[in-house]
């Protein structure tokens, strides 16, 4: 039986330990604002943080969250009842498209904030570079980082 | 003719209506389309209603793909209802051909629906205004619409809702009774209004075809011919049925030529999860025929489309005398281009969840044209289209990948054969290696010169696979459409021109994706004329003011064919030299141009580009560094796309197009080798990404009056030109083969 911490509640799993974490969230949790874009941790649209640090939930066993504190795009929001400064800069700027990709980079974006509250240009281009947006966002991904940091854009 | 009536609340409206609703429907036959068509009966397309509560529900009938479509066509009604947008609901509608094209393909959903929205809204607004004025027994002049109630010069005022019951009874409005809104009274259009599924977006609880969920569902996994036309021959599942948590095999029967939008057959692993579908799939063992397609190799079929460009082909386009002006003139230059095949990777792969109950098929996906799910599901099927109903879910991204419902036939497929609802989700793996590509082409270009480095005859052959094998496999030369996107088209002063077109076989399917031959037609035509600018040591900008030409409206009239426009006349939509002129000068301008210095390897470089009857100019700038590292600083857009309903919609599409095209410029390459395409993922199918993709993307849009025009695909096909003129201009290395990245190392 596999303990974990799902968003602040208790979790306990005792299917596949190989089965990635992302499918445990989608599938069985049913919190679907984590998604799946490639499988191989080549895109991080399946970002979520495992004891605080980014990681790619499809790379992620269930064997290895074992004990750890996940918390998901769903978690973030609901901090709270108030909206992330990510998630209020991302609305300000407008920032998504189609949208898809966003949890996983707003995930991504929580945790370089978290690390580097001030990041600069180079330090957003190292968090962001592993998540792929499609619709070509990053200008504004990166515009919404600075104004969540209060850094200059 | 538009027309705007008065519609019954029923069937799938009753879910969308409340009872007691007003609910007017407007035609939505773009004008073109009806003065060539008899009209079988009143079809309305767009549906907005008013409840006795005073909520206006308007029906969305494009897809949602990022574009901004679902919020702004609503948005437009509203603003002409005078409706206040915070009381205003917007509901998907799902598959119907009553809504007219739901096909959100082609950059033309403002385009071809405008007119028929506002005269939707301003035909509720007068229908509200008289309702008033009859409650109140006073001339309907006197009242006036306002924010969401009718308000009359003596200052009393009535909601919406409250006038619901007359509003029913009024008769429609002919068009000539509207009045349309002034600009300087728009509350909504022009005002970058935030799109309804924001909040959504940014919390993960947008629910997309991956999401879709229906109790009692089941899981599938599918393994195909990994060489296109391969047909199934044996399977052992021994393996596979040890796999905790799956529950059966199924066969999906091969797909029979023409491929359109069937399942392309295959070996399904239904599992009560994704994972354990995913797991089993691994363990199962499946023997394909052999196929015609199984010699299919990248490098030999590029020489092959490389040599027929340069021999005489099929004339497409004629002007003046070529041959003659080659034989005379004392300067030619040549080149040959080639862009290979592409894939659409969306960040979602394509996903659907279908249901077979009762004769019926119900299904839950990302599709782009909910009406080819019905066609392509009741022809897999054998039942009616009717019986097809497709609710549409967001799109992660579609890029014209979604236009093709192939995974929904392979849901209700399986969810027949089992008896419940089929999840079909594709991987990253699938997605890249069952795609409808992009088509490869090559080009050949040929210009005679004068003494000032101007061409006198220009040759352009393009030889490409013809997306029309979709639905012909015997289809060997391009379409009408596939030669009118910025091929046959090309506007500019040049006294004799000729272009040529290829034939090729397809091993693979093809496809529309995102600006579709403009891609490769743009690359070749904008990469040429900036050689020929080269060769005769004039500045890009004025050497391509220079070959425009005056001002003037050119009609085109290709070979053998009608000119496509993008479905429209050219009387309404012009190949307006004037306006492709402007936006060079205000890209030139904006990108500070003029006084640009370029130094070792770091320059600008420019392309200019009409296509779905918008005008696009793009300001590259480039740095190359030693190692030939590429970084892109800097991306200047002008645009000319007419009438502007959301500009900052419109700026992201182009930011969105910059990224995209650096994509294809930099990355992009499907092969294959005996008939198996090599590329499986990210890794090896790169897109650009925050550290390769421009830095900053300015995005100009030049004010203007115009018919509305495309906005979600033109911004991609002069990218890659720009990008390679730049860094011709920066290094000296004229790019002629796409994707770039392989070719800088020690430029």
């Amino acid at each position: 039986m596999i303990q974990l911490k799902v968003n602040g509640s208790s979790k306990q799993f005792s299917g596949d330990p190989e089965m990635p974490l992302l499918w445990y969230l989608r599938d069985q949790l049913k919190m679907k604002g984590t998604k799946f874009g490639c499988g191989m941790g080549l895109c991080g649209a399946c970002t979520v943080h495992v004891d605080g640090k980014p990681a790619r939930s499809c790379q992620t066993s269930m064997k290895a969250a074992e004990g750890k504190t996940i918390l998901t795009i769903e978690g973030l929001y609901a901090k709270g009842k108030q909206e992330h400064p990510v998630q209020k800069a991302w609305k300000q700027c407008a920032v998504p498209q189609c949208g898809y990709c966003q949890s996983g980079q707003i995930m991504q974006a929580a945790a370089l904030l978290k690390d580097k509250p001030k990041p600069n240009d180079k330090d957003i281009d190292d968090a962001m570079q592993g998540n792929i947006c499609r619709c070509g966002t990053y200008q504004r991904i990166r515009q919404a980082i600075k104004l969540a940091a209060g850094v200059q854009a | 003719m538009n027309r705007v009536e008065h519609v019954s609340r029923r069937g799938f409206l009753s879910q969308v209506f409340s009872a007691g609703s007003f609910i007017l429907g407007a035609k939505l036959l773009p004008l073109d389309a009806v003065a060539a068509t008899t009209v079988p009966s009143w079809q309305p397309g767009v549906f907005v209603g008013l409840s006795p509560s005073g909520i206006v529900t308007i029906v969305a009938h494009r897809s949602e793909m990022g574009t901004g479509v679902r919020t702004v066509l609503p948005m437009v009604i509203a603003d002409e209802m005078e409706a206040d947008w915070k009381r205003v609901k917007v509901e998907q509608a799902i598959g119907d051909a009553k809504y007219g094209s739901q096909n959100t393909d082609g950059s033309c959903s403002i385009r071809d629906f405008y007119d028929a929205i506002r005269q939707a809204g301003a035909s509720a607004k007068l229908m509200l205004e008289r309702s008033a004025a009859e409650q109140w027994k006073v001339p309907a002049s006197e009242c006036r619409a306002s924010n969401h109630e009718v308000i009359h010069t003596s200052g009393k005022k009535l909601g919406y809702g409250a006038l619901v019951a007359l509003a029913a009874k009024q008769p429609v409005p002919k068009i000539e009774e509207l009045t349309f809104k002034k600009e300087s009274e728009y509350r909504y259009i022009g005002k970058d209004v935030p799109m309804i599924d924001l909040n959504d977006l940014v919390s993960g609880k947008g629910t997309f075809g991956m999401d879709a969920e229906v109790p009692g569902m089941v899981f599938a996994s599918i393994e195909r011919s990994p060489v296109y036309g391969g047909k199934y021959k044996s399977h052992d599942d021994t393996e596979a049925r040890k796999v905790a948590g799956v529950t059966d095999i199924v066969v999906i029967p091969d797909f029979k030529p023409p491929h359109m939008f069937q399942a392309l057959g295959g070996v399904a692993v239904i599992a009560d999860s994704t994972w354990a579908a995913m797991q089993g799939r691994k363990k199962l063992k499946v023997q394909w025929e052999a196929s015609p397609h199984a010699s299919f190799d990248s490098d030999s079929y590029k020489k092959e489309l490389s040599d027929k460009a340069r021999l005489p082909q099929k004339v497409v386009r004629n002007v003046g005398d070529v041959d003659a002006e080659f034989g005379r003139a004392a300067k030619t230059i040549d080149a040959q281009y080639y862009v290979p095949h592409l894939s659409h990777a969306p960040m979602e792969p394509p996903a659907a969840v279908a249901e077979f109950k009762d004769g019926k098929v119900t299904a839950w996906t990302a599709t782009q044209n909910p009406q080819a799910v019905q066609d392509a599901v009741s022809a897999a099927l054998g039942i009616d289209k009717k019986d097809v109903i497709c609710n549409v879910t967001l799109l992660g991204g579609g890029f014209g990948r979604k236009s093709k419902p192939d995974y929904v036939c392979e849901a209700a497929i399986l969810s027949k054969k089992l008896g419940k609802p089929v999840k079909v989700a594709w991987s990253r793996e699938e997605d890249i290696q069952f795609d409808y590509y992009h088509a490869v082409a090559s080009m050949y270009m040929k210009a005679a010169v004068d003494g000032k480095g101007k061409p006198t005859a220009w040759l352009h052959r393009s030889v490409f696979p013809t997306i029309g094998s979709t639905f012909d496999p015997s289809a060997k030369y391009g379409q009408e459409f596939e030669m009118g996107m910025g091929w046959v088209d090309l506007p500019h002063d040049i006294p004799n021109h000729r272009a040529e077109n290829g034939p090729a076989d397809n091993h693979v399917r093809v496809g529309w994706m995102r600006a579709v031959a403009n891609i490769y037609h743009a690359f070749a035509i904008h990469s040429f004329m900036d050689e020929l600018a080269a060769s005769a040591g004039r500045d890009p900008v004025e050497y391509l003011l220079d070959v425009l030409g005056k001002d003037r409206k050119v009609l085109i009239k290709p070979e053998g064919m009608a000119y496509w426009n993008n479905t429209m006349t050219q009387d309404k939509y012009p190949v307006d030299t004037a306006r492709l002129r402007r936006v060079i000068e205000l890209a030139a301008e904006k990108s500070g141009w003029a006084n640009y210095k370029p130094s070792k390897g770091k320059a600008l470089g420019i392309a200019a580009h009409r296509s779905f009857l918008t005008y696009v100019a793009t300001v590259v700038e480039v740095e190359v560094d030693d190692r030939g590292q590429l970084k892109i600083p800097r991306v200047v857009f002008a645009v000319d796309a007419g009438k502007i309903m959301h500009p900052d919609r419109v700026k992201s599409q182009f930011e969105g197009a910059s990224v995209f095209g650096t994509s294809i410029a930099l990355h992009g390459e499907i092969t294959a080798k005996n008939g198996r395409v090599q590329q499986s993922n990210y890794h090896n199918y790169q897109v650009a990404r925050m550290n390769d993709a421009p830095y900053q993307t300015d995005v100009h849009i030049v004010k203007s009056d115009a018919p509305p025009a495309g906005v979600g695909e033109p911004g991609v096909p002069t990218v890659a030109p720009a990008i390679c003129n730049a860094i011709f201009r920066a290094t000296g290395k004229r790019i002629r083969e796409l994707p770039i990245k392989k070719q800088l190392v020690n430029y």
